[in-house]
């Protein structure tokens, strides 16, 4: 017989309960290996969770030092890798802001289009995993989650037919976009949201009719208000929570204020109210997306000729700020340039680094079934959090 | 040749048969899955992938087989097979013509429902033995829903035993000639059978009742430590389980063997039945999202058994009534 001293997995808890400590992650299905969440069991209940984040830890900051500004766009992709064009599009219009370089019209409308479209892929991507936390590999969610990645790729169809990349793209540049639509793109893009539009409404329809994905998501994971402003999260989470918060209409960037558009809001606050507020964010994004095909301007894609080696952007003193809405919710990034071809500092504010915050003050009381459903209606990306 | 040949060359041949179907209903399952996820499933083992299974099959056979150093060894090595004899024994009672089958008992249906609530047992030494603490969380959610679930299990199966007065399975199939008992008393019956299919899917262990596996958050459940062949013995029980609660359904609700053409189609007719019983469990399984274990009791402690005891009351109440006697 084994020695029986490591056998006991059962603490004895001052409560007079007995409770389980068990590791969900960083080796688990639903953690894949980057995330590790420490959980005090009572039975099936929670009563406290332990989140560990640094498994996907890459340095990124200090790598940015390392890279001109030429290099890093296509890196900065790689923070968020499931909508890297919106972490391309923070770092540019960062150091756009401390060089004070225009942006031709033409090119800011691209990427609004790009943003919006990447943001309907990134909730594909999104909705699919989430539904498989749910609804298990071997169930209803696999079949969810096959619907949503056949939709998400005719969005990548439409990057790689314009950038010759599908995930990380290096589309943005300093000054404007490196890339034009090609000759039919804009007909095929259309073509592609109509669909989308249309097995949106599919979906809603094959979960909102099901009883049991309710009795999952409604009432489950809920976060308040009052929670949501002081942990200072962002994007759905606290436009599900009541607060009408979104950088595209508070602070508008890259021409956002030339296009109509609603900031949906639920005030539940539970895992359905963030699922209903990325569902019409669908909607909105492929309303958005019109608006830019329909009035794409003429002119230059770049106010920066094209250049011959990659320390030739030089950037002058000083430092800026800029946010924008990802698909997460608000991300930022900080830029301290000192004249020269890289970076002197760079911070990145990660949408899903503040999210994954609220998960310690909503988990402790759900059962274990609940946990993977609110850690996926967070919907973090750890690439993002551990940068 | 002696009696007990006879028995053991039939018992032999039905254990065969089993094993060989239940390895290709995977098959059918992946293809099916496959369909309504807009894929095309197993393609490139044999012609249309129809050797997959014995791919499948041979591959768990090579695998090495793992023993954590903390399981307890004789619980850990006995539970796939405390698992597995239950649910191929189900097959027994199970005849697939008039006499075409290892025993048709007089307590056929009581022998069945009987033995398949043993699988628990196999379920929980798995969970236990692993000294694994998803595996004992799966266990513990096992005792839970099984427990809750076999006595909806037994009141809806006990429907059709009341319309046809008998345990015995070959008297109930004899029963449902003209009217299969699905369509018995003006919807009485097809509300038994929905019953039977949902207490199924809580038996079986499928989504959206799979909190025993349940991936995403216990990783494998009970039998997150098992690999090679006894995982395989594992998958294998859980499918013939599966399978033999299709036959019975056909075989309580659809009318068994019975069905047009000559009587050599009964057999025929008896799969096809069990394999539309099994698809329509398939479908539910790849169309929803998993439940939560105290929604999975309180489903079956309020609304399933109350209304499974009621039918089964009502339907008690009206055999009575009509055979002239209360």
């Amino acid at each position: 017989m084994p020695d029986t001293e490591a056998r006991h997995v059962v603490e004895i808890g001052y409560g007079g309960n007995e409770r389980l400590v068990m590791n969900m992650g960083p080796q688990h299905p639903s953690a894949h290996g980057v995330f590790r969440a420490i959980l005090t069991l009572e039975g099936e209940t929670v009563v406290a969770v332990d989140a560990v984040i640094g498994y996907l830890h890459r340095c990124h900051e200090k790598l940015a030092e390392t890279l001109t500004y030429v290099q890093y766009p296509s890196i900065a992709s790689k923070t968020d890798y499931v909508s890297a064009m919106t972490a391309e599009l923070a770092y540019v219009a960062s150091v756009e802001k401390v060089g004070k370089i225009d942006v031709p019209r033409r090119a800011q409308y691209l990427r609004v289009l790009m943003a919006e479209l990447q943001r309907i892929a990134s909730h594909c991507l999104w909705l699919g995993t989430w539904c498989m936390d749910m609804g298990g590999a071997l169930g209803g969610g696999a079949t969810i989650f096959l619907y949503a990645i056949r939709e998400r790729e005719l969005v990548l169809d439409l990057f790689e037919a314009l950038t010759g990349a599908r995930l990380l793209y290096g589309f943005h540049q300093i000054g404007g976009v490196r890339y034009d639509p090609p000759a039919g793109w804009a007909e095929r893009c259309r073509q592609t949201v109509d669909l989308i539009e249309r097995r949106v409404a599919e979906y809603e329809s094959m979960l909102e009719g099901n009883a049991f994905f309710l009795v999952r998501t409604q009432g489950v994971g809920v976060v308040s208000r009052e929670l949501a402003l002081d942990l200072g999260v962002c994007g759905p989470l606290i436009r599900g929570s009541g607060v009408a918060y979104d950088v595209r209409r508070a602070e508008p960037y890259s021409s956002y204020q030339d296009f109509q558009f609603t900031v949906p809001v639920e005030t539940a606050g539970d895992c359905f109210a963030r699922y209903r507020v990325r569902m019409v964010e669908f909607r909105e994004s492929i309303k958005i997306v019109r608006q830019v095909l329909d009035g794409l301007p003429e002119g230059p894609i770049s106010s920066r000729p094209g250049v011959k080696s990659v320390g030739q952007v030089r950037i002058p003193k000083g430092e800026g700020y800029t946010r924008v809405e990802g698909a997460r919710g608000e991300l930022g990034c900080y830029v301290v340039a000192d004249g020269g071809a890289k970076p002197y500092r760079l911070k990145w504010r990660g949408a899903s680094f503040c999210n994954l915050a609220v998960l310690p003050h909503i988990i402790p009381g759900h059962k274990v079934a609940d946990v993977v459903a609110i850690m996926g209606s967070v919907d973090p990306v750890f690439g993002e959090v551990d940068r | 040749m002696p009696p007990f040949v006879y028995h053991a060359l039939v018992g032999f041949i039905v254990l065969n048969a089993v094993i060989g179907m239940v390895t290709y209903v995977t098959l059918l399952e992946r293809k099916f899955a496959a369909r309504m996820q807009s894929r095309i499933g197993p393609y490139y083992v044999g012609p249309h992938g129809l050797l997959q299974p014995i791919a499948d099959a041979i591959k768990l056979m090579m695998k090495e087989d793992i023993v954590p150093n903390l399981a307890d060894r004789w619980v850990y090595n006995l539970a796939p097979l405390v698992f597995l004899i239950p649910c191929i024994l189900i097959f027994a009672t199970i005849p697939f013509a008039p006499g075409l089958g290892v025993a048709d008992l007089n307590i056929g249906v009581l022998f069945f429902l009987a033995v398949s609530s043993l699988e628990i047992v196999g379920l929980f030494m798995g969970g236990w033995g692993s000294n694994n603490k998803y595996a004992l969380l799966s266990a513990m959610r096992a005792v839970n829903q099984i427990i809750s679930y076999d006595l909806p299990f037994i009141f809806a199966a006990l429907v059709p035993v009341v319309l046809a007065g008998s345990l015995k399975m070959s008297v109930i199939v004899d029963a449902q000639h003209g009217l299969w008992f699905v369509g018995a008393w003006y919807g009485l019956g097809l509300l038994a059978f929905l019953a039977f299919l949902v207490a199924t899917l809580a038996a079986e262990n499928r989504v959206p009742f799979d909190i025993l596996e349940a991936e995403s958050e216990l990783v494998a459940g009970f039998r997150v430590e098992y690999s090679g062949m006894k995982f395989s013995l594992i998958m294998l029980g859980e499918y013939a389980h599966m399978v033999g609660t299709s036959f019975l359904g056909a075989l309580l609700f659809l009318g068994g063997w019975l069905g047009p053409g000559p009587e050599w189609l009964g057999p025929i007719w008896f799969l096809l039945k069990a394999l539309f019983v099994f698809l329509v469990v398939t479908w539910v399984r790849w169309s929803f999202v998993r439940i939560r274990v105290d929604q999975i009791l309180a489903i079956s402690w309020k609304l399933l058994l109350p209304f499974t005891l009621l039918l089964l009351m009502v339907t008690a109440y009206l055999v009575a009534r009509s055979a002239g006697g209360a």
